[in-house]
């Protein structure tokens, strides 16, 4: 193996001032694109705002507590419907936000008590997230009957309630935020998401969480209530995916059981796998990256969208299997160890590909090498 | 043989304890005392039931029958993180550390309950100059060479600073030179602290021991002090022959 000198930081390290201008870069590169961006383009790129921070939900909890929850959009459907629903009944949306967010981080409580307290193994943990979200999908596409409303509003099973109400500026709800200005609350409140999840990390409660992961009996030996740990921090991604739900909601416009399902909730795991688990950028990156690879995709007559996913999921896993911002970040740590690089790779060839043009004697020599 | 002691001189007790496993009792009915302030090393034949009674002095399986007294406290249900508040420190055989952070976060993470964020600092500090980790700092855990590992342990437990101290094989797989310095700092741990140690090691065993207790099919065989219990002839002879403890 490779050991390439990483140009990472500890999580439980503050951030440098690099850290905070490549934010600012970030921020600035997102607010000045409708400038120049075509409003297709703006619109599309609306919808990852929310996706997002469906993916920042999961790198959190598995990238730092070693929760791998498969069912992360039981509670980012749960925040688009939250959302939608208490909007079109009060014709307010600030405050609906807020109730959104609510709504994910108490329906990650309620499953979260059960599973944790109980002492659930890890593998069943992901098990049952993913059955709850997959009985929500189907319990929503179960209300197309007119009895199913709530409030004014009906939830129209399959089809979605496609009526989502547009945000409004939230100290003067008589005016709707257009296009880019929508396109700015996303952006602004996904980079402040990050920030935030980036500095609970250097918090005693992040840093535990990280002990967790790394050893969840010791963490326990230790004094700590792993339990409380889990619980919060699976309520805090509950919440995160809910505002992702709210958001992803507004920008179709629509709220559907697809936000549910099993498609969705592989496009998570494929998101944070690809960008780099174990970061909270490499989920964005990998939101951004993969979503517009889809759009590129089916815009090349490829029917085969979903193969040539799969084909690059597995690339990434084989190959660069910290995802593709480690890895990127480890590039400049390569170079600085080439030689030991150049080491490595004549190793390889000596071990592995003489045979194809060396004699066989040669290799016989080296025999009862692994 | 086991000496009578008063009872408020006692800090750790079990009374009738019993495991059993399917059909096999693991530990049939033992009934152990442990004064405050001592050095106590639990010793037997593998199978003896050692391990499985320092895991339920510690808490970790819970006992068929019968009870274990921590301060007059039956503690045999309680959860793992109650333990450490109580003042119970554990270092398991395997060691039991955080293989993908430094070492100055493990000691951390281990100060941080009981010190506050703010002292923590300076307890990591504390126990870094007296395990002489100063140089290995900032290393990742799991780069460490197994006995540095097994110390950073000891001093996540010292961090704890916990009345009693439970030990479980504390020398395995080290040097004789790191299990010399072992034997030397947990005599020194031992003035402020009481300290329980399951081991093999007889050497080892003779350099630290104060009393020592005989574990043998699921009983207590002898408890006295090493002098004795080396010539103590029911114990020669389950440790077939002599030559373990020669």
């Amino acid at each position: 193996m490779i050991h390439g000198v990483a140009l990472m930081q500890h999580s439980s390290e503050r951030p440098k001032w690099w850290w905070w201008v490549f934010v600012a870069a970030l921020a600035a590169f997102f607010i000045t694109m409708p400038f120049h961006l075509e409003i297709f383009v703006i619109l599309e790129m609306s919808r990852f705002f929310g996706m997002a921070m469906l993916a920042l939900s999961m790198g959190f909890l598995w990238g730092f507590s070693g929760i791998l929850s498969f069912g992360q959009t039981a509670f980012f459907g749960l925040g688009g419907y939250g959302f939608t629903v208490l909007a079109l009944n009060t014709g307010e949306t600030t405050g609906s936000v807020f109730f959104a967010v609510a709504l994910g981080a108490a329906g990650a409580g309620i499953l979260g008590y059960f599973m944790i307290y109980g002492r659930i193994s890890e593998i069943y943990l992901s098990v049952i997230t993913l059955v709850f979200t997959l009985i929500l999908e189907k319990g929503i596409r179960a209300t197309s009957g007119d009895q199913y409303v709530i409030g004014k509003v009906r939830l129209n099973g399959q089809n979605g309630i496609p009526t989502v109400p547009q945000l409004d500026v939230p100290w003067n709800p008589s005016v709707q935020l257009d296009i880019n200005w929508f396109f700015w609350v996303g952006a602004v409140l996904m980079i402040l998401v990050y920030i935030g999840l980036r500095l609970i990390l250097t918090t005693p409660f992040g840093r535990v969480l990280v002990g967790i992961r790394e050893n969840e009996r010791r963490t326990e030996l230790l004094g700590y209530d792993a339990r409380r740990y889990k619980l919060a921090a699976f309520m805090l991604a509950g919440g995160v995916a809910g505002l992702g739900g709210a958001l992803y909601a507004i920008s179709i416009p629509l709220a559907h059981p697809e936000m549910f399902s099993l498609g969705r909730a592989a496009d998570v795991i494929m998101w944070v796998l690809v960008g780099g688990k174990g970061t909270l950028i490499g989920p964005i990156a990998g939101v951004f990256a993969i979503e517009h690879f889809k759009g590129w995709l089916g815009t090349q007559g490829v029917g085969q969208v979903t193969l040539v996913l799969g084909a690059v999921l597995i690339l990434f896993v084989l190959v660069f299997h910290k995802g593709l911002l480690p890895s990127i970040g480890s590039l400049p740590g390569l170079w600085l160890d080439r030689a030991a690089i150049r080491e490595q790779l004549a190793e390889f060839v000596q071990h592995h590909l003489t045979w194809r043009s060396g004699p066989p004697r040669r290799r016989r020599r080296q025999g009862g090498r692994p | 043989m086991s000496e009578v002691v008063r009872e408020d001189a006692v800090i750790l007790e079990t009374r009738a304890l019993e495991k059993r496993f399917g059909g096999v009792s693991a530990i049939a009915g033992v009934d152990f005392a442990l004064r405050r302030g001592e050095l106590r090393c639990l010793i037997g034949p593998n199978g003896a039931g050692k391990s499985t009674f320092f895991k339920m002095l510690t808490a970790q399986i819970r006992p068929s029958k019968g009870q274990v007294l921590f301060d007059g406290r039956d503690i045999s249900r309680a959860h793992p993180h109650e333990i450490s508040r109580l003042g119970i420190g554990i270092k398991n055989q395997v060691p039991d550390v955080y293989d993908g952070i430094t070492v100055d976060e493990n000691l951390w993470l281990a100060a941080h309950p009981r010190h506050g964020a703010r002292a923590a600092r300076a307890k990591v500090d504390d126990i870094l100059d007296r395990l002489e980790l100063r140089d290995i700092r900032w290393q990742l855990l799991g780069a460490l060479a197994h006995g540095q590992r097994q110390w950073v342990e000891f001093g996540m437990v010292m961090a704890l600073e916990p009345k009693i101290i439970l030990l479980d094989e504390p020398t395995a797989g080290m040097s004789i030179e790191e299990t010399n310095r072992t034997a030397a700092l947990i005599r020194e741990v031992n003035r402020t602290t009481t300290i329980v140690v399951v081991e093999h090691d007889m050497q080892f065993i003779r350099q630290i021991a104060d009393i020592v207790t005989v574990f043998h099919q699921g009983r207590i065989l002898a408890e006295d002090t090493m002098a004795r219990i080396q010539a103590n002839q029911a114990v020669r002879e389950v440790y077939l022959g002599t030559s373990g403890l020669a």
